[in-house]
């Protein structure tokens, strides 16, 4: 259908065009970003009776990074057959740097996720989602307990997470948002909030937005908002050229529309300076090669003449047997499924000088998943279920390939080419990082917005949840802290009242958005987005220093002024897309600002300075904090230990009891 | 033979193909994908028009949720289509190839 694309003759916009009509929506509680967080918080809130809407650029039955699908369960330590509770994972973040930097969290996180994480289960299951063997397909294997039909990963005796057939989740969420009758926005994006009297740093009373299809503007008044869009994604690269936006792992529409909103109110944000290099659009399908990670957890690894990778435990000493790599060592209570943590908490593994051993000719690449060789019932799940429930793994890898005749039970997945360092750590989908192409934060964690023991960020009237908090984790965090901040919501808003808006910063609003589809011609948003991760990535790169983030600044203010001021959008869909680009203006400077007020280099953050090179030196040992008040950026700082510092009481149980909105 | 003055395609492959003959342009699909990259056809009970196929994240939902299977097929670039080794014959295999061995009917833990 040539004729769809001939820009000399286009064709009619595929919907109607509602420009400049405006639809004025009143609630409780207004929840911005329809992901696994939103969702959770929307429905938390309707609980307890309030009027709450949600909003999502994408469509909230799919939306959000785990939209397409969950597998494992985590930090579940309230279920019935676990042995680590709440206050091991506790001990946990204390020992790690920074204290924010762990795959759950920090300590607010982690002790809302240990808590509830079972609970949201239970519920989710309520739902509709399977959360148990109910078929009995696994009867007697060594990963299910008989009595309640779970199925656990990664450690199999302590059996904190728990396998789960996640890929209808969102689904189900989604009916049980119109179940409670909560008011749903689909494809409608938040651009800005709306504050007392238009000013920043005031109370938050609602927000703006425009429908991403029709471009019908939206006013909504709550008397609470959360926050639960994810973090910014896509800032150092924006390829399309490869593979679409499956560039990252994390859903295409989190560009940081959040982060960027609550900067422009002048919210307090931590932790943006911290990042990870990836390999960008030369990365594979994500679980779709080889691996003995993650969701692949613990596959046998063999060379191309079938020689068996050993695993180890954390001494080094070599498991014999595949049930071994889902124990925990002599004398120790529990694993962790994450690489880098404390000996302590260190887990099973392939050995970890493989790559000098590749090097060295005894193991000859490729390498490939034995997935034949494994026990049937650890194939099966791993392939059946993990890989059929995952999110982007039901269509893109279990369909996709058995379509293509991969047999699990016969055939041996390569593993990607690497060089043999690219070995070292998991998983090798990832390929190898490019230093210069970051994305903000950890694979699970990342910095955000600060927030309190209630999930209050700084500015009054506005809460946050999911990849939203400076530190959100992984999916059941979401989920956990969702709910949570929508039951503190729902309560602080039933003793507020109904806020007023300022007409002043709507119009405002109102003009900075349509502007790009009032221009006639003009520069395509790809063009704009593709230049400014350049300036990412050489003045806010691997290694920064002040007179490169000072000009990358500049270069920031200066593509605002003037290629962004003549961006131009044909269509809806194409404004939302240059409305993103502003979006990750306004993140990038606010990482480099981030990036400045760190006089330090740190190894836990992933952060470099060649002006300050010393590494994690203790006077840094804080989370540095940036907020805007009017054209000046404000730089503070918090302990590391502010969430068991007073104001809050000195524990993760007490501080729980006292904030999370339920009598205990 | 001939020739047209067409642009590139806008990337390397096409993420999402339909079969006319099976789908019924119900539009289910336009409607649960994130990052909107289909638009319903004009011409009702067709296939939609994919109109963004650069910003397809691949992550299947509009095969999932398809009610008429083989309507929609998700196509990985071909710099992704992974291979794999038989283990008792050493035969290579990989997605796309052409001759490829039968499908593997197992459906998934829980089922479709």
């Amino acid at each position: 259908m040539p004729d769809f694309f001939d820009e000399e003759n286009p064709r009619e916009w595929a919907y109607p065009i509602e420009y400049g009509l405006e639809t004025r929506v009143e609630c409780d509680v207004l929840v911005i970003g329809g992901g696994i967080a939103g969702c959770h918080a929307a429905i938390a809130a309707a609980r307890r009776g309030t009027r709450v809407a949600i909003l999502d650029k994408g469509p909230i039955i799919r939306s959000g990074s785990g939209g397409a699908g969950v597998d494992h369960w985590h930090a579940a330590c309230l279920n019935p057959c676990s042995k680590v509770t709440p206050d091991d994972l506790a001990e946990y973040v204390q020992k790690t740097p920074y204290r924010q930097t762990t795959e759950y969290g920090n300590a607010i996180t982690c002790a809302i996720l240990a808590r509830e994480s079972y609970d949201t289960l239970l519920d989710l299951e309520r739902m509709g989602v399977r959360v148990r063997d109910i078929d009995d397909e696994f009867v007697g294997s060594e990963f299910r307990d008989e009595k309640t039909k779970l199925l656990f990963a990664y450690d199999y005796e302590a059996k904190h997470c728990i396998r789960i057939q996640g890929w209808n989740v969102k689904p189900a969420l989604h009916r049980e948002l119109k179940r409670l009758g909560v008011a749903v926005y689909d494809r409608v994006m938040g651009t800005n909030l709306l504050t007392e009297g238009g000013a920043p740093g005031q109370r938050v009373v609602g927000a703006t937005a425009v429908n991403v299809r029709t471009g019908r503007f939206y006013v909504f008044r709550a008397r609470c908002v959360i926050l639960a869009t994810a973090r910014p994604f896509r800032l150092w690269v924006f390829s399309t050229e490869l593979q679409g936006q499956a560039s990252s792992f994390f859903d295409p529409n989190c560009t940081g529309d959040g982060c960027a909103m609550a900067w422009n109110a002048g919210a307090e944000l931590t932790l943006l300076e911290q990042s990870v290099p990836f390999a960008g659009a030369f990365r594979y399908v994500p679980y779709g090669t080889g691996n003995a990670h993650n969701s692949w957890y613990a596959c046998t690894i063999v060379d191309r003449n079938g020689k068996e990778v050993p695993w180890v435990d954390r001494d080094g000493r070599v498991l014999q047997t595949v049930a071994e790599r889902y124990r925990p060592a002599p004398g120790q209570r529990f694993f962790l499924s994450c690489p880098d943590v404390p000996y302590e908490y260190q887990g099973p593994r392939l050995i970890p000088d493989l790559a000098q051993r590749i090097r060295e000719g005894e193991y000859q690449l490729p390498l490939y998943a034995d997935l034949p060789s494994m026990p049937q019932d650890e194939r099966r799940v791993i392939f059946g279920l993990m890989l059929a429930h995952e999110g982007n793994t039901r269509i893109p890898v279990y369909a996709t390939y058995a379509a293509a005749g991969f047999n699990p039970s016969r055939d041996m997945l390569q593993a990607s080419l690497l060089p043999p360092d690219g070995y070292t750590w998991g998983p090798w989908w990832n390929s190898v990082p490019v230093p210069q192409w970051r994305e903000v934060g950890r694979l699970v964690n990342g910095g955000g917005l600060v927030f309190d023991w209630n999930l209050r960020t700084t500015l009054p009237g506005l809460y946050a949840a999911g990849e939203q908090l400076a530190c959100g984790a992984n999916h059941a965090a979401s989920a956990t802290t969702g709910r949570y901040a929508g039951r503190n919501a729902a309560d602080a808003a039933r003793k507020t009242a109904q806020p007023k808006a300022s007409e002043q910063q709507i119009e405002a609003e109102k003009n900075r958005v349509y502007a790009p589809v009032r221009r006639s011609k003009g520069l395509g948003w790809k063009e704009v987005q593709a230049g400014l991760c350049r300036i990412m990535q050489d003045y806010c790169g691997e290694y920064r220093s002040a007179p490169a983030l000072e000009l990358g600044l500049q270069w920031l203010d200066s593509i605002e002024e003037g290629e962004y001021a003549s961006i131009w959008a044909r269509n809806p869909h194409e404004l939302m897309r240059t409305l993103e680009v502003g979006v990750r203006l306004a993140v990038g400077r606010a990482i480099m600002h981030a990036s400045l007020a760190r006089e330090a280099s740190s190894e836990a953050l992933g952060f470099k300075r060649l002006d300050f090179p010393s590494i994690d030196p203790p006077e840094w040992h804080k989370l540095v904090t940036i907020k805007t008040d009017g054209e000046k950026v404000v730089v503070g700082s918090l302990d590391c230990d502010y969430p068991l510092k007073p104001p809050f009481a000195s524990t993760c149980e007490e501080n729980y009891r006292q904030h999370c909105a339920l009598s205990l | 033979m001939e020739a047209r003055l067409v642009p590139n395609p806008q990337m390397p492959c096409r993420p999402l193909t339909f079969d006319e003959d099976v789908c019924q342009g119900c539009n289910i699909c336009v409607d649960v994908c994130r990052a909107d990259v289909m638009v319903p056809n004009p011409r009702k009970g067709f296939p939609p028009v994919v109109l963004y196929p650069d910003e397809c994240w691949f992550c299947g939902c509009c095969v999932g949720h398809c009610p008429r299977p083989g309507a929609i097929t998700m196509n990985h670039p071909l710099g992704q289509r992974v291979g794999w080794k038989r283990k008792e014959s050493g035969e290579f295999y990989r997605v796309g190839m052409k001759n490829p061995p039968p499908p593997y009917s197992e459906p998934p833990v829980g089922g479709w």
